[in-house]
């Protein structure tokens, strides 16, 4: 054991095995991201750097395959609409479970716990019968695959906000309740700028699970027209696939990863503003003045 | 609606005012997550249109025909299902021991032994999550062909003749795929118990003469039973219902299909979508232990953060 610890004591080979686990973790994928700049069409090694598969090739290239263009729009604006409605639904039932007393709020905690542990295959199927059993009026695809990422995005947002609303208090808001706020205003002018960095948090995760999504929309797709991007590179295993499938997928990496940075930036920059405290007072002050 | 308000007393109006925020995120999942689930139901223990050969969902639970469940459920038991059960028991049993064996030594390193290095760390044991899964998968893919880096590496330390197919039916493939895809979720509620640990409680542990070993093995494992807990729930459940991971790493190859393969092809691929819902049924049974345990210590924890 002793070849393993350095002076301080530090167990040397836990900090080997975290960094192999590190490495283990990203290395394929930045293996597949390069992969997708191959001038070949090997998706097992590498060969010369090149854009065909982004724009180079006329025919199977992202750029000009319409079949992976259209899974790509699909992909953003399934997560651009679930985000815009899933927040503002998911934070007003986060700040009314958190207020709001009694066995109805107890039960309606606990239902909105269950939805995130539920394995997605039980959630697609019990969403595939739903609407073709009962709201048949929805039509499967795009308009079905919209509804189920909301409603499985929904908790999460419940849960980052909630604990949120724990770390933040009553005071706040019982300060501008004595400047003689009314309780909407309270709730918009305090509460709610309190909120920013949980509600921005909640933009991303919800954009990055949606985005992430495979079985709840391969159970509400019919036709090729509804593909996502997870589905395309699903059913893409058997096909004999390009490297411009690494390309796409290197693209909604690229996407994702610049939303969380942009927030992360965002977030940032709210804090330097003078964090938590300052937001309350300008909130407050607004009130009085 | 603004008229019902105006109508009633301001006491009743306060009453209302923060169930009203609350109710259209209850309205919705109550539409479309409890109502769903109870339509797999009703399709289960219904009828079958006579011509179409479609399901009859049967609404009233009085009229409810449990001939289809229990046919499913013997051929779990004892018939050509029993396998496909086993296995997914096995591949679920065996990726929570990688987990484990991978997760807890990276969790209580970053949380109690990294200390300048702590917050990079945690952004790259984060990463995954912003990493779609299935390209996390497709990785794999192109890693395992025959002609990939994995026989290369395995051919240039001469551990293996000819290339070798990983990508066949393979079981280690598909247990390694699911440790690798599902880790990242047991770390990090792993690594939130391990950072509150109270670290006096380590240090007495030392003090009384305690080795580092027994000091782990009496102190610190127990005290890391509620993050393991968690974070095993938070991994297993999703894996038991997982079919796209060994679908995608052996190429649909039967040596590995898994109860969520079952339930996919037949309500896809046959004429008895009702043996599928039956199935979602008794997996939604067996893992119902579990989802009350998540939610129950949820919600205890829930009620001491606000105390």
């Amino acid at each position: 054991m002793r070849l393993f610890r350095n002076a301080q004591g530090k167990a040397r080979w836990l900090l080997v095995i975290t960094w192999l686990y590190v490495l283990w973790s990203l290395a394929p994928v930045l293996l597949a991201v390069r992969i997708s700049f191959n001038a070949g069409k090997s998706r097992s090694s590498f060969q010369p750097l090149s854009w065909k598969w982004y724009w180079g090739d006329p025919d199977r290239s992202v750029l000009h395959d319409p079949a992976l263009q259209h899974a790509m729009v699909n992909s953003l604006k399934l997560a651009a609409l679930t985000m815009l409605v899933t927040v503002p639904l998911g934070t007003a039932m986060a700040i009314g479970l958190h207020r709001w007393r009694g066995k109805m709020s107890t039960a309606s905690n606990t239902l909105m716990l269950f939805p995130i542990i539920t394995p997605e295959v039980v959630f697609g199927v019990a969403l595939f019968m739903v609407f073709t059993q009962v709201y048949t009026n929805v039509p499967m695809g795009f308009p079905a695959q919209l509804l189920g990422h909301i409603t499985f995005t929904m908790s999460f947002v419940v849960v980052i906000i909630r604990g949120r609303l724990t770390a933040i208090g009553g005071q706040y808001e019982e300060a501008a309740r004595d400047l003689g706020a009314t309780r909407v205003q309270a709730v918009r002018l305090v509460l709610v700028p309190l909120l920013g960095p949980a509600i921005f948090a909640s933009l991303m995760v919800v954009f990055a699970t949606s985005i992430d999504d495979f079985v709840i929309s391969s159970w509400l797709s019919t036709s090729a027209a509804d593909e996502t991007v997870p589905i395309k590179i699903y059913s893409a295993a058997k096909a004999t696939a390009t490297p411009s499938l690494n390309a796409l997928a290197t693209l909604m990496l690229l996407f994702t990863l610049v939303a969380v940075g942009l927030a992360g930036f965002a977030l940032r920059a709210m804090n330097r503003r003078g964090g938590e405290d300052a937001g309350a007072a300008g909130g407050l002050a607004s009130l009085s003045g | 609606m603004a008229d019902t308000l105006a109508a009633t007393p301001p006491r009743r109006r306060r009453q209302l005012f923060w169930p009203s925020f609350a109710l259209p995120g209850v309205g919705w999942l109550l539409a479309l997550f409890v109502l769903p689930i109870y339509a797999v139901g009703a399709v289960t223990f219904g009828g079958v249109d006579p011509v179409l050969r479609t399901p009859q969902p049967q609404w009233n639970p009085l009229h409810w025909d449990f001939s289809t469940l229990s046919d499913v459920l013997s051929r779990v038991f004892t018939g050509d299902l029993q396998n496909v059960f086993l296995r997914t028991f096995a591949f679920v049993g065996l990726a929570l021991l990688g987990c484990c064996l991978i997760g807890y030594p990276v969790a209580y390193f970053v949380a109690r032994k990294a200390h300048r290095s702590r917050s990079s760390l945690l952004a790259l044991l984060v990463l995954p999550f912003w990493i779609s899964y299935l390209m996390r998968m497709m990785a794999w893919v192109n890693l395992l062909q025959p002609d990939g880096y994995v026989n290369r590496i395995l051919h240039f330390l001469h551990l293996q003749g000819p290339p070798h197919n990983w990508l066949n039916g393979d079981w280690p493939t598909v247990v390694i795929g699911l440790v690798y895809g599902y880790v990242p979720f047991f770390i990090l509620p792993l690594y939130a118990t391990l950072e509150r640990l109270d670290g006096r409680l380590l240090e007495a542990g030392r003090d009384l003469g305690a080795s580092a070993f027994q000091t782990f093995r009496s102190v610190t494992l127990p005290l890391s039973v509620p993050g393991l807990m968690a974070a095993s729930v938070i991994t297993v459940l999703p894996m038991f219902g997982d079919y796209y991971t060994n679908t995608y790493l052996s190429q649909g190859s039967p040596k590995t299909q898994m109860i969520g393969n079952q339930i996919d092809q037949y309500l896809h691929q046959s004429s008895q979508p009702r043996t599928g819902t039956a199935l979602v049924l008794i997996l939604m049974a067996m893992l119902s232990v579990l989802m009350v345990y998540y939610v129950y210590t949820t919600l205890k924890q829930q009620r001491e953060a606000l105390r």
